[in-house]
């Protein structure tokens, strides 16, 4: 029976060598730049390597290590935790919100606000622009803002000041919340049928927040899902923010990240055994918080 | 079932007034208000970095700090024009490398992704679903997270201070081929069905059936990967030459160059933001209708 199956299938696969081509080139790639990466990282987290030698089977070292031994990787790993339970939500939240909000104006207001709020993620590097704002010095429009209304006598640190570092960074990175999960949201609300709507009212609901929950929301649970999925992404790759406004190292390593962190110990340490035993540790992290995510939407507008 | 339509006297097709029942005028005033604030935020910020660009260097070094300028120049332009001469590799070259990188990897992004969606949106073959499921789990692997053992498998293949370090990467990306794959599934099969018929191989139907009718899919992923690639700042990790570097390593150097080049910098900023935000004005209604289809289902 087994034997027949197999037979069969590699018959299948003959007949569709012509699809198997056309995917060839993006697989091929795909593996060499992404799956065997991934794969490398695993098998190297449980070695001692440092590019030049050959690397050294040390078994969960470098696990332990991380969890006993190095206190910068535990304000990483708090860090990237606020990211990814706060900040992440609040970005996915007011992607949402907003995106709802712009698909009840009409065309050419809705059209201008899309781009108004795509802006901060399409001009790429322009949130250093934010260095100018909170600028330690008195030049600094915050602090000249402050000072000038006698709330501060002396200019704040902000970047220099380990209180301020962290706050401030996750500040920038809602102020860059808009990307490609706002886009698809712009799109979903679009395609939810007109009907339901009409429907929804005979039905009695009354407002728009109930309409949201009960009409909108359900709708678009697999776009939900998509743009959960970039959320993800965005929360734990945090890196190019605090290393443009708060330095690499930020003051006493604030604002590190476990992104940052890898970046410490694989780019300036070689020590990549080390390093490759944190990017496992995030993607392991990435791939449970995708499916809580999953569970979570699953109930929405119940 | 009775038509809602009719009985409340809507004209028919216009969804946007369907929903009006559950809005309040009160509702709307407040939501709008709310808007205004949210749009002011994210705006402010960006309006600053073009108005940075044309203060004098006075203006840019005065307490109390004003938001606006006021005597605007063009000096600072002037000034990037200047230090841009100065650099030890001509600007030019950086213009075109980013220009050519930029375009290269655009093109074969869309090439390689749609090649690869066509199969797995509207074939039946073994290994589809697992196939696709593999590329839906690597949404969340990119390029910010695998960088490191990425840069392993670079070094052992030779790759690192050349060119394909930063071209065939990208090339490749699950978003593509997400993108991709969802909107061709609204392709009719009827027309590709009559295109076997007329006794077209697969290859030709990829190019000349399917790809001319995903043209909003191709624009999004242009806007996607021209914007991943025109603001890539790996350069500097990856490539080491510097006749073969790109513009945001020239900004840099402009940028770097201490307290005097702060006007510059500002200038190099503004040029570099507008060309992605331009693009992505006159592609919106196309990278909408694409996105419309961009939905996991569980």
């Amino acid at each position: 029976m087994k034997k027949v199956s197999t037979k069969y299938t590699l018959r299948e696969m003959r007949k569709s060598w012509q699809s198997y081509a056309l995917m060839a080139p993006f697989f091929v790639l795909f593996s060499l730049f992404t799956l065997i990466p991934v794969a490398i990282a695993i098998i190297l987290s449980f070695t001692q390597f440092n590019i030049f030698t050959t690397p050294e089977f040390v078994g969960w070292d470098n696990y332990i290590r991380m969890v006993l031994d190095d206190d910068i990787f535990l304000i990483a790993i708090k860090n990237t935790a606020i990211f990814a339970v706060v900040t992440g939500p609040i970005s996915f939240i007011l992607c949402f919100f907003f995106a709802w909000i712009i698909n009840d104006y009409p065309k050419p207001i809705r059209s201008f606000l899309t781009v108004l709020f795509y802006a901060p993620v399409l001009s790429g590097q322009v949130f250093t622009i934010w260095k100018f704002v909170f600028s330690a010095d008195a030049y600094g429009l915050l602090n000249g803002f402050l000072m000038k209304f006698g709330f501060i006598s002396e200019p704040i640190g902000w970047f220099n000041d380990a209180d301020y570092v962290l706050p401030l960074v996750i500040f920038v990175q809602l102020w860059l919340s808009f990307g490609t999960g706002f886009l698809t949201f712009i799109a979903g609300l679009q395609g939810v049928d007109g009907g339901l709507y009409e429907a929804g009212y005979i039905d009695g609901i009354s407002n728009r927040f109930q309409e949201m929950w009960y009409i909108t929301l359900p709708c678009m649970k697999s776009q939900l899902l998509f743009a959960a999925i970039m959320q993800i992404v965005s929360s734990f790759s945090v890196s190019s923010v605090p290393e443009s406004l708060a330095g690499f190292p930020s003051v006493s390593y604030s604002a590190e990240t476990i992104v940052t962190h890898i970046k410490d110990y694989g780019n300036i340490r070689y020590e990549m055994g080390y390093a490759c035993a944190l990017a496992s540790t995030l993607f392991i992290f990435m791939v449970i918080t995708k499916s809580l995510i999953t569970k979570v939407l699953n109930r929405v507008g119940r | 079932m009775v038509n809602v339509r009719k009985l409340l006297k809507l004209p028919p097709g216009d969804t946007r007034n369907s929903k009006r029942f559950s809005r309040s005028v009160g509702g709307n005033i407040a939501i709008t208000t709310v808007v205004l604030l949210m749009a002011a935020v994210l705006a402010l910020p960006l309006v600053y970095a073009v108005i940075s660009a044309f203060k004098p260097m006075e203006e840019i070094f005065i307490f109390p700090p004003r938001f606006f300028v006021q005597n605007p120049t063009l000096d600072n332009f002037r000034d990037l024009g200047k230090y841009i001469s100065d650099l030890w590799v001509p600007f030019p070259r950086y213009l075109f490398n980013s220009l050519i990188i930029t375009t290269v990897t655009t093109t074969g992004n869309i090439l390689i992704c749609s090649a690869c969606a066509y199969p797995l949106a509207l074939h039946r073959f073994p290994g589809k679903k697992v196939l696709f499921d593999i590329v839906v789990v690597a949404l969340m692997f990119v390029g910010q997270v695998t960088f490191l053992p990425r840069y392993l498998v670079m070094a052992k293949l030779g790759m690192i201070d050349t060119w394909w370090a930063l071209i065939l990467p990208d090339m490749a990306t699950s978003l593509g081929v997400f993108l991709m794959k969802q909107f061709m599934e609204q392709l009719p099969i009827s027309i590709i069905e009559a295109a076997r018929v007329d006794g077209y191989n697969e290859f030709k139907i990829y190019w000349h059936i399917v790809m001319p009718n995903v043209k909003p899919a191709w624009l999004t992923l242009v806007i996607f990967s021209f914007q991943g690639v025109w603001n890539d700042t790996s350069v500097s990790t990856m490539v080491f030459t510097e006749s073969l570097r790109t513009l945001p390593t020239a900004l840099s150097q402009v940028s770097g160059g201490g307290i005097a080049r702060v006007g510059a910098a500002s200038a190099a900023s503004l040029l570099l933001m507008l060309p992605p935000i331009i693009m992505f004005i006159f592609a919106q209604n196309r990278v909408v209708e694409t996105m419309a289809f961009a939905a996991i289902k569980e």
